[in-house]
């Protein structure tokens, strides 16, 4: 296939960025997508042109740290896929495909499609933990905890953090991403105790770190790679409520 | 030098015990002065990190993704190891002490290999405390499945993501330990060296990511949890960042490396589909449980195998150990596919893979019984090869997946430099030649929660009364600018091939000859041509950009030479192990059916390998010799 790109490029935190347009001739459906931006640096790098940034790791679905707009969408065309496990063969020959950095307040640009999300990190650190110190664990199987929950604790778990949620949304919330935190956490037994303080806490350093507000959309579930629910958004904000509720009773 | 692997006296059984019962510690008044660094978040570095922070220690932790949380850890699927015995089935830790053993073919010292099972029984309480959403019956209590190399069922799973969600749990440990100020996380940042005092490990140097700038962090203590070195086969099952080079780093400045061509080939990735592939993706071993491996018994098939009669179909593993069959241990299967792809019985486009087929298990257990177990890897089969896994079967293909070589460390995990600890992937202690499936979290964990907390404070003990080194000592500055050149001279090159053409070239010439299989010849071939190849690099590698911006080729340039290093002393490591064990096939030396012949009288030790002061000469061969007082090694059979 041949496919016209047209890619974000911005040298660093600083500077202006703007778009720029590259020819790619030899592309394969098989490729991934990220493979598909191997192959133009490779060919970058051999024409002394500097080669485009872009965050990837894992290389399969997993670690999070991929994800670019494709055609405006995060994650583009393909539901429930991170960048790394999107292929070419969802593209037509012929194509223009437009690749932007995810964009929001919260995540500046640090140069061409990296951003910095090191937001989710201390939205973490306010309160997305069990308070237990390595040793003090008791017997696993003491507290039995229902099948179901144990599933739905999981769904909410299994977010990535790659901040697709907050890109795709047009305040630029990360709503999404926190609340399937307090969601998993709400729903086990083992940190009960915490789960007051803990959804006040992360709320708080959300709105600190300069996310928008949720207003329901549901566009973040739609491109979420994961597939997490909205209704963690509605989870969070029972769980305010009844922790600003009950706050003065300890 | 004479290695002393400090293990306890006493019985098996006591023997941890024992070390804990005698261990110096220190007082938590004395824990703040002291200043510990810990490289790598994966679950080894933010267990430890977390837990040494929880015990009031001073903790700086590295990690060279943008998160902590991304570490490849993150992507194991299947589960983890315990013993607990939840299922009533006779597991012990003495079995598991046993099946570990086994399973790393006799090549791996009894007492860690005990300590490890013994350890496995917390981690579990720990994991299910901070909330790791574990798989669970409906009667509420934790679920488990079987792996491959064992007859119980003591794997703890959450769904096929169980990696990510004790990474997760480790990670949250160590956010809520930043928080509390104990630790400074320093995140985009890759390690260039590590520095060293009077012989005793006191810091790194260490460059930013972001900025392109070289720093210098002192310590009273370093902790090499940098995981696995596969990726040095290019394609492997590993993340693209993976590397060796801190350990190969601090391989040079005098830690001795062991085993470093124990590589496990894992049995079930998706096959390799072109030149232009940048990694193989690892489909969980626990599709063994209810997938059947199978070939066509033609050779050259072109039928679609939905389309070849069952009396039409080989399934090898089956036949030829049946105890096992679908469950034998990694390295065998792997051989086995390797076995029927070479004989031209493969399948698939490039006849490099084998079929992983569920027709039958999905028969039995209905397909929403299958979904409900593996659905995310069926899901994730389709989005990378387009084909429904529920109507036809999978197909698979060995890949390079987990070094059971790494830095050589004594029981304490402390490496041969004094105050350098290596835990986790990045040490070979406890799997032997070959690791069994769910052991590596496991082992992860319990070196990061429960032994090197102990192990630790007992060097630091030691520290507390003398002279703090600052990064105003002359070996920072050293250390720094030596680094700081060999970046400099390989932005100099601007040569005409990128780093990805090396780094591909290196890892094919090491996966046919230092790979699934070796020979002398092979090995031998493999040797002279990567010195051509380091070469060709240090003469035509291209590096565009510059030292003091983020550039993604210059780190990828700084691994690939490490791995050109690394890579030849793999070869030397495989040719100097004259015979056959676990993930080591030599072919010269196995038996008239084709299994590893292993050579207990000669070979029953440990090669540690020490840097002979240049990469010119050859590397120093150092031997731990192994006794075997509570298991006597046997022939492994699965048949």
């Amino acid at each position: 296939m041949k496919l016209q790109l047209k890619i974000w490029r911005q040298v660093d935190r600083n500077s202006a960025g703007k778009l720029e347009s590259y020819q790619l001739d030899n592309v394969n459906h098989h490729m991934s997508f990220l493979e598909m931006l191997d192959t133009l640096n490779e060919q970058l790098i051999t024409n002394k042109e500097r080669p485009v940034e872009f965050d990837h790791d894992c290389r399969e679905g997993i670690c999070g740290q991929c994800g670019v707009m494709i055609n405006g969408i995060a994650h583009g065309p393909l539901k429930n896929t991170t960048t790394c496990q999107l292929h070419m063969r969802e593209f037509k020959d012929g194509e223009t495909i437009l690749i932007e950095p995810f964009h929001g307040a919260g995540f500046p640009v640090k140069k061409d499609l990296k951003v910095d999300r090191s937001a989710f990190d201390r939205i973490i650190s306010s309160g997305g933990f069990v308070s237990v110190n390595t040793g003090q664990a008791p017997e696993a199987n003491s507290l039995p905890v229902s099948h179901e929950t144990a599933e739905q604790a999981f769904d909410s778990a299994a977010c990535i953090g790659c901040g697709a949620c907050v890109a795709t949304c047009k305040n630029g919330s990360a709503a999404l991403f926190t609340s399937a935190k307090i969601t998993q956490l709400a729903l086990l037994p083992q940190s009960e105790k915490e789960r007051k303080t803990r959804v006040i806490d992360m709320v708080n350093q959300m709105d600190k770190e300069g996310f928008g507000h949720c207003s329901n959309t549901e566009a973040c579930e739609v491109e979420c790679p994961q597939g997490i629910s909205v209704l963690n958004i509605a989870r969070m904000n029972y769980e305010y409520n009844r922790a600003n509720f009950f706050k003065h009773k300890k | 030098m004479k290695l002393d692997a400090k293990i306890p006296k006493g019985p098996l059984e006591e023997k941890w015990s024992n070390y804990k019962k005698t261990a110096r510690i220190v007082n938590p008044a004395n824990r703040k002065k002291l200043n510990v660094i810990v490289v790598g978040t994966g679950l080894a570095g933010s267990s430890l990190a977390a837990s040494l922070g929880e015990l009031g220690y001073n903790i700086k932790s590295f990690c060279f993704q943008d998160s902590p949380r991304r570490a490849h850890s993150v992507a194991a699927q299947g589960g983890v190891n315990a013993a607990k015995n939840y299922k009533n089935d006779g597991d012990s830790v003495y079995r598991m002490f046993v099946d570990t053993l086994k399973g790393g073919d006799f090549r791996a010292r009894e007492a860690n290999v005990y300590r490890m099972a013994e350890c496995s029984l917390n981690l579990i309480d720990q994991a299910v405390a901070q909330g790791v959403p574990f798989g669970r019956e409906y009667g509420g209590y934790l679920n488990n499945r079987s792996f491959g190399g064992v007859q119980v069922s003591r794997t703890f799973y959450a769904r096929g993501q169980t990696g990510q969600q004790l990474l997760l749990g480790a990670y949250q440990a160590l956010m809520r330990q930043e928080n509390k100020k104990t630790v400074t996380m320093y995140s985009s940042h890759e390690i260039l060296d590590i520095v060293i005092v009077d012989n005793q490990a006191k810091g790194v140097i260490a460059r930013n990511l972001e900025t392109g700038k070289i720093e210098k962090h002192a310590a009273d203590a370093v902790v090499l949890a940098t995981g696995g070195f596969g990726k040095i086969y290019y394609l492997s099952t590993l993340a693209m960042g993976c590397n060796g080079s801190a350990i190969w780093r601090a391989h040079k400045k005098g830690a001795y490396f062991a085993s470093p061509s124990w590589t496990q080939i894992h049995p079930t990735s998706l096959p390799q589909s072109g030149d232009y592939q940048s990694k193989l993706t690892l489909m969980s071993e626990s599709l063994r449980n209810d997938g059947r491996i199978w070939v066509p018994l033609k050779e050259n098939e072109t039928r679609e195998a939905n389309n070849i009669p069952e009396e039409e179909r080989d399934y090898y593993l089956e036949r030829r150990y049946p105890a096992f069959g679908n469950l034998a241990p990694r390295d065998i299967s792997s051989r086995a596919a390797k076995e029927r792809i070479d004989a031209g019985f493969g399948v698939g486009p490039l006849k490099n893979a084998v079929y992983l087929d569920f027709s039958k298990s999905i028969k039995e257990q209905g397909k929403d019984k299958i979904a409900e177990k593996y659905g995310n890897l069926f899901t994730m089969y389709e989005k990378i090869t387009g084909i429904n896994a529920y109507k036809e079967p999978m197909k698979i293909s060995p890949a390079a997946h987990f070094s059971m070589g790494g830095l050589w460390v004594d029981y304490e995990l402390m490496t041969t430099i004094p105050g350098l600890f290596a835990i986790g992937e990045a040490n070979f202690a406890d799997h032997g030649a070959n690791r069994l499936g769910a052991n590596s979290l496991l082992q992860a964990c319990v070196d990061g929660y429960f032994i090197a907390p102990y192990t630790i404070a007992n060097y630091l003990a030691g520290e507390l009364t003398k002279e703090k080194t600052t990064t105003d000592h002359p070996a920072f500055e050293q250390a720094a600018s030596q680094a700081e050149q060999k970046l400099v001279s390989l932005l100099a090159i601007k040569g005409n091939k990128t780093v990805d053409y090396f780094h591909k070239k290196l890892g094919k010439l090491l996966y046919d000859n230092c790979g699934l299989a070796r020979n002398k010849a092979g090995l031998e071939y493999a040797i002279e041509e990567i010195k051509h190849l380091s070469e060709e690099f240090y003469t035509d590698v291209c590096i565009p950009g510059d030292l003091n911006s983020m550039n993604s080729e210059l780190e990828k340039a700084g691994r690939v030479a490490d791995y050109l290093e690394i890579a030849i002393l793999m070869c030397y490591d495989a040719l100097t192990r004259e015979e056959s064990c676990g993930a080591h096939f030599r072919e010269e030396y196995q038996t008239p059916d084709g299994e590893a012949q292993r050579n207990d009288e000669l070979y029953q030790f440990i090669s540690a390998w020490e840097f002979p002061g240049n990469t010119k000469e050859e590397p120093i061969l150092n031997k731990e010799e192994l006794s075997f007082e509570y298991l006597q090694p046997t022939i492994r059979s699965y048949k």
